[in-house]
C-alpha cells in the first residue's frame, strides 16, 4: 500500500473542502478503503478521516421521519430499538451483512458506496485480465468468463457488475433519503435512484465524448460527485407496516447475497394494503419492483397468489449471463418468500 | 511493509476495561446528539502528514508512537509492539484471524489503519491473562473443549469470543453459530469452539 496524507476531519464541510483543493478521498470505517488501496483500486495521495466528525452517528426519530447518522456503524444500526421499531427490515438487512467484527467498524454511510464483488475486477493490479471498471476501454473479463454470481437485469457488454450492499436493498424498499453534502450544500438522493446500472450510466453519458462514455458506463455506480458525503439517511415512517429481508447465500452466514429481496407490507383484512418490494444482487443498483407492488394491491399474501405475479415480471425484465439464468427464478421466490413474510402468511 | 515509528511506553493511567453497561451509557449519550445538526462553519483547513502520532493504550499499557498513515493496525501491533497474537490469514476482512478489542468492541485489526486508533484501548489476545495468573475463561474453555487443531486462528476465536459473550450473543448453539461466522477455522472445529464459548458464557454470569 502507497503511503498518503491522513488527516482528521472536525466537521463535514472541512473534509468537502479538502477534496476539493487535494484530491482527498473519503474514510469513516475503512472496511473497503484499506482493501481498495491494497488491490490498486484507489490510490489516494489525501485521505480524510470523517470517523471523529461529531453528532453524525445518531439515531432519532424527528417528526414523521426516522433519521440515521451516516457514521452509525452496521452494528449500531442494527440493534438499535428505533430501526428495529420503525425500520426492521433495514436492522434485519444490517445483522445479515458481513460479520460482528466488520460491522462493528463499518458504516451505513460507507455501506452503499461499496463495490462490486467481482472477482476479475477485485483482483491485485496490474490485472492480468481485461476489467473495464478498473482500466475503462479494456473489455469485460465477467462478460464471456464466469459469471454465475453476477446480474440479471441493468448490465451491458461493458460491465456485468452487481451491487453487494444489503442495507441498501432496505433503504431502496423503505423509500429513504440520504442527506449529502457537497461543494454546493446539501441535498437528498432518493436511495431507490442513489445506485446506477451500466445500462443508466451509458445512456445518461450518451452526448459525451466516447472515451468519457465508456469511462461512465463501466465506472460510474452512484449519484454523489466526488466531493459529496453521505451526512445522514431519513426514512418515512410508515405506520403498521410489516418487514422482511431474505437473503440467499452459499454459505448461511458471513456471506455475500446470490440474491435478496426486501418487502414492506401494510396488511388490512388479510390483503396487501400497501407493498414496497427491492431486489438485491440481481443488478448494479436495489431494484425496485414498480409493477409487481401495484399488482398485488389487493391481494392475499400467500405464495400461490404472489409469486406467480413475481414469475411474470422477472421473467418479462431479466436478461441472464451464460452462468446465472439461475438468478431469475431464485430472485423470484427470494421476493415471494419476502412478501408473504412480511404479510404474516404462511 | 514495515512500520518505521519512534515508541515510548509510558504507564499512564488509562482505563483498560470499561463494563459493557458504561460502555452503552457513553454510546448512547453520544447518540442524543442531533443528527440534523445545522453546519457550523468549517473549522479551517486540514491538518493533513504522512506521520502522526499516535497514543493508544495496548493491553493496558499506554504508548505513543509515530506511525506511518498506511500502518495497520495489525502490523502494528505485529512488527512494532511484537504482540503477534493477532494473525495476518487473509489481510482483507476475510477470516477474522487478526480480530482485537476496540475500546471493547471486536474488529478485523486488517481493516483498521493505525492512526484511527488515537485514545483507543486495544485488547489482543495476550491482553487476556497474565502469565503465571489464571487464564481468561474464554482461554481455559478452548482447552478444556479442545478448541482447535492447528491453533491459527484461535486467538482470534478467542478475542472474537469474549467479544461475543460481553455483547450477550452467546445464549444458544445457533447463536453462538451465527454471531462467531466472523472467525473461520481451516481446520474445522466449529463444534468445539462453539461448545467452549457456551461453557465460557455460562462461567460468566449475566453475560451470555
Amino acid at each position: 500500500m502507497h503511503n498518503f496524507a491522513y488527516a482528521r476531519a472536525q466537521d463535514a464541510a472541512q473534509a468537502v473542502a479538502a477534496q476539493r483543493e487535494h484530491g482527498a478521498r473519503f474514510i469513516a470505517g475503512g472496511t473497503e478503503m484499506l482493501n481498495w488501496m491494497r488491490l490498486g483500486i484507489a490510490q489516494p495521495t489525501h485521505l480524510v478521516d470523517l470517523g471523529g466528525v461529531p453528532g453524525l452517528d445518531a439515531i432519532a426519530v424527528e417528526g414523521d421521519r426516522l433519521t440515521i447518522g451516516a457514521l452509525a456503524t452496521l452494528a449500531q444500526v442494527g440493534e438499535h430499538p428505533l430501526v428495529q421499531a420503525h425500520a426492521g427490515v433495514l436492522a434485519q438487512a444490517c445483522l445479515k451483512a458481513a460479520s460482528p467484527q466488520i460491522r462493528h467498524r463499518a458504516t451505513l454511510g460507507g455501506n452503499v458506496l461499496q463495490k462490486t464483488r467481482c472477482p476479475y475486477f477485485r483482483a491485485e493490479a496490474p490485472l492480468p485480465w481485461p476489467c473495464n471498471k478498473r482500466q475503462p476501454g479494456t473489455g469485460c473479463a465477467a462478460r464471456e468468463g464466469l459469471n454465475e454470481t453476477h446480474a440479471i437485469l441493468g448490465w451491458t457488454d461493458a460491465c456485468v457488475a452487481t451491487q453487494p450492499s444489503d442495507p441498501a436493498v432496505a433503504l431502496a424498499c423503505l423509500e429513504a433519503q440520504a442527506e449529502v453534502l457537497g461543494l454546493h450544500g446539501r441535498r437528498l438522493v432518493p436511495m431507490d435512484a442513489f445506485h446506477c446500472t451500466p445500462e443508466e450510466a451509458g445512456r445518461e453519458a450518451a452526448g459525451e465524448a466516447q472515451d468519457e462514455r465508456q469511462r461512465r458506463e463501466a465506472q460510474q455506480e452512484h449519484r454523489l460527485d466526488p466531493a459529496e458525503i453521505i451526512l445522514a439517511y431519513h426514512l418515512p415512517l410508515v405506520p403498521d407496516r410489516r418487514w422482511a429481508y431474505v437473503k440467499v447465500r452459499e454459505r448461511e452466514s458471513y456471506e455475500y447475497a446470490l440474491v435478496s429481496a426486501a418487502a414492506a407490507a401494510v396488511m388490512a383484512d388479510g390483503r396487501i394494503r400497501g407493498l414496497r418490494l427491492a431486489l438485491g444482487s440481481v443488478a448494479q443498483k436495489a431494484w425496485r419492483l414498480p409493477a409487481v407492488e401495484q399488482a398485488l394491491q389487493g391481494r392475499r399474501a400467500v405464495q400461490e397468489e404472489v409469486l406467480p405475479v413475481i414469475e411474470q415480471a422477472l421473467a418479462a425484465a431479466a436478461r441472464p449471463l451464460a452462468h446465472n439464468a439461475y438468478k431469475v427464478p431464485l430472485a423470484a421466490r427470494a421476493a415471494a418468500r419476502a412478501v408473504v413474510t412480511a404479510g404474516g402468511g404462511a | 511493509m514495515l512500520p518505521r515509528e519512534k515508541t515510548t511506553r509510558t504507564e499512564l493511567p488509562m482505563p483498560l476495561e470499561m463494563s459493557r453497561r458504561e460502555f452503552i451509557s457513553t454510546a448512547s449519550a453520544a447518540g442524543v446528539a442531533g443528527v440534523s445538526t445545522p453546519l457550523q462553519q468549517p473549522a479551517g483547513p486540514l491538518d493533513f502528514a504522512e506521520r502522526r502520532r499516535v497514543a493508544l493504550a495496548v493491553n493496558g499499557q499506554a504508548l505513543e508512537l509515530e506511525v506511518e498513515s498506511r500502518v495497520s493496525l495489525l502490523d502494528l501491533l505485529r512488527e512494532s509492539l511484537s504482540l503477534t497474537g493477532a494473525k495476518k490469514g487473509c489481510n482483507e476482512g476475510a477470516c477474522g484471524a487478526c480480530t482485537v478489542l476496540v475500546d471493547g468492541r471486536r474488529m478485523n485489526s486488517c481493516l483498521t489503519l493505525a492512526v484511527q486508533c488515537h485514545g483507543r484501548r486495544i485488547v489482543t489476545a495476550e491482553g487476556l491473562s497474565r502469565p503465571g495468573e489464571a487464564l481468561h475463561p474464554v482461554q481455559q474453555a478452548f482447552i478444556d473443549h479442545d478448541a482447535f487443531q492447528c491453533g491459527y486462528c484461535t486467538p482470534g476465536q478467542v478475542v472474537s469470543a469474549v467479544g461475543c459473550i460481553a455483547e450477550g450473543h452467546a445464549r444458544d448453539e445457533a447463536q453462538v453459530r451465527e454471531w462467531m461466522s466472523g472467525n473461520l477455522c481451516r481446520c474445522s472445529a466449529y463444534p468445539q469452539i462453539t461448545a467452549a464459548v457456551l461453557d465460557a458464557a455460562g462461567r460468566m454470569p449475566g453475560r451470555g
